[in-house]
């Protein structure tokens, strides 16, 4: 038992790992920040366009979605990371990150907010067009906003499963929090500043978890 | 060279694809098994996790549902690299491939009983009851009645979730497991060009695109008429 706690809950190591654990998470609330705004705006774009049944948008919009959805976001990531220097394109570590943190979750904010956007019935467009809102206001005025509430559950979990992700940005060298953990291991010789990093995820995504949960069962006891 | 020439030399080089492409194949097969591993014991426990709770027992139910949660707040790669890199510590030392096999069946079991309970929930009380009055005890009462029908509503989020978590194997190439991602960029190192990656992010293509598709598929097949 001493043994497992000096391994995995070492306190000292902890205390002298956490300034670069803090840089860390400074980090990921960083990436968070730009990940999740870019990618909603991107999913808005998708689900907004998938209203238009013309064939020539119908079918690149739908490739282009299962594409970004079939590739593992890790595999995305590392071929821009390694890839796009060959092409002669120098964007940084975080760049990288950011671009394929795009096109991976809007690919998948946009299918969560077409459900959405397809959830709303036919009556309500016609009932905004009637009253003269033009077909920009009545998206953004009153199919939207009902979609977005129709979808919520989804939406809060798919931005769960996007805070989860940045963790892959550890890979390209970002130095957020999994990368300074790893980092502070390699040191150390300990793994306790990982287990100090998975106590940070947890602390921080546990009240999103439960709310979740929350939310799906209430959903489910709805039908 | 023109920039065109240029650019199929970088990232469509024939020559390197075909010397990488054997490797590649090798990886593909890996990650299958890696897959079909996971999305088996990952399932298996997550619906047994969703029966033991509906039990009803106390004290059980909340270590499942603390469980539970753990495994859908921390990153898998968090774990998969707090196993790989912290157990030898203990004493036994997981290899690559085992750790991303636990990692990942303890995250879908987790999704998979969050699932499959809120299924159990969604199945109306009145069938318990009935199922009960006619003699059927607690455990026919479940298997016979009630998860047949939670099932059915789970399919659809479930085959998402396990599509979603099988993408997780390239996770594997963290923690040096030879699958698709590992070798390519391997390759990339070795032979100073992008085209491995090119070839590897086809494979990964040729793996998910099928299983995307069927997963669209199975939400319009089992969709809930309104």
């Amino acid at each position: 038992m001493e043994e497992f706690l000096f391994t995995f809950f070492n306190i000292e190591v902890m205390r002298a790992a956490s300034p670069i654990l803090l840089q860390g998470l400074w980090m990921t609330l960083l990436l968070i920040l730009a990940a999740v705004p870019l990618g909603l705006a991107g999913g808005v774009v998708l689900a907004v366009l998938s209203v238009f049944r013309h064939p020539m948008i119908r079918w690149p919009l739908i490739a282009w979605v299962d594409f970004f959805r079939a590739f593992p976001p890790l595999v995305l990531l590392v071929f821009i990371y390694a890839g796009l220097p060959f092409a002669g394109i120098e964007i940084g570590a975080f760049g990288c990150v950011a671009i394929g943190f795009f096109l991976n979750t809007s690919s998948y904010y946009g299918e969560i907010l077409r459900a959405g956007i397809e959830s709303i019935p036919r009556g309500q467009v016609e009932a905004a067009r009637s009253t003269g809102l033009s077909a920009t206001q009545t998206m953004g005025y009153v199919i939207l906003p009902q979609a977005v509430r129709n979808v919520l559950p989804d939406l809060v979990s798919n931005t769960l499963e996007v805070v989860k992700l940045t963790s892959i940005a550890s890979v390209v060298a970002l130095p957020e929090l999994l990368f300074q953990a790893r980092q502070a291991q390699s040191v150390t010789y300990n793994p306790s500043p990982i287990v100090a990093a998975a106590i940070v995820y947890f602390l921080m995504l546990w009240p999103v978890v439960r709310l979740l949960s929350r939310l799906e069962h209430k959903a489910v006891a709805r039908r | 060279m023109t920039d065109w020439d240029r650019f199929v030399f970088t990232f469509f080089n024939w020559k390197v694809m075909a010397e990488y492409l054997p490797k590649i194949v090798e990886g593909f097969i890996l990650t299958v098994e890696l897959a079909l591993l996971i999305v088996v014991s990952g399932l298996a426990l997550g619906l047994a996790l969703a029966v033991i709770r509906s039990f009803g027992i106390r004290p059980l139910n909340w270590l499942i549902v603390f469980v539970v949660d753990l495994f859908r707040a921390l990153p898998p790669l968090v774990i998969i690299v707090l196993i790989y890199f912290g157990l030898p510590s203990l004493g036994p030392a997981p290899s690559g491939f085992v750790s991303t096999w636990i990692s990942l069946t303890l995250v879908l079991a987790a999704f998979a009983e969050e699932i499959v309970w809120g299924g159990i929930l969604a199945v109306p009380k009145g069938q318990w009851e009935a199922a009960r009055s006619t003699g059927l005890g607690f455990t026919a009462t479940l298997t016979h009645v009630v998860l047949p029908q939670a099932l059915r509503i789970c399919i659809p989020p479930l085959t998402n979730r396990t599509i979603a978590i099988t993408k997780g194997t390239a996770l594997g190439s963290v923690v040096a497991v030879a699958e698709i991602l590992s070798v390519a960029s391997g390759a990339v190192a070795f032979s100073s060009n992008p085209s491995p990656l090119t070839l590897g992010a086809i494979a990964y293509l040729i793996l998910f695109i099928p299983v995307v598709a069927f997963g669209r598929w199975v939400e319009t097949r089992f969709a809930w008429k309104r």
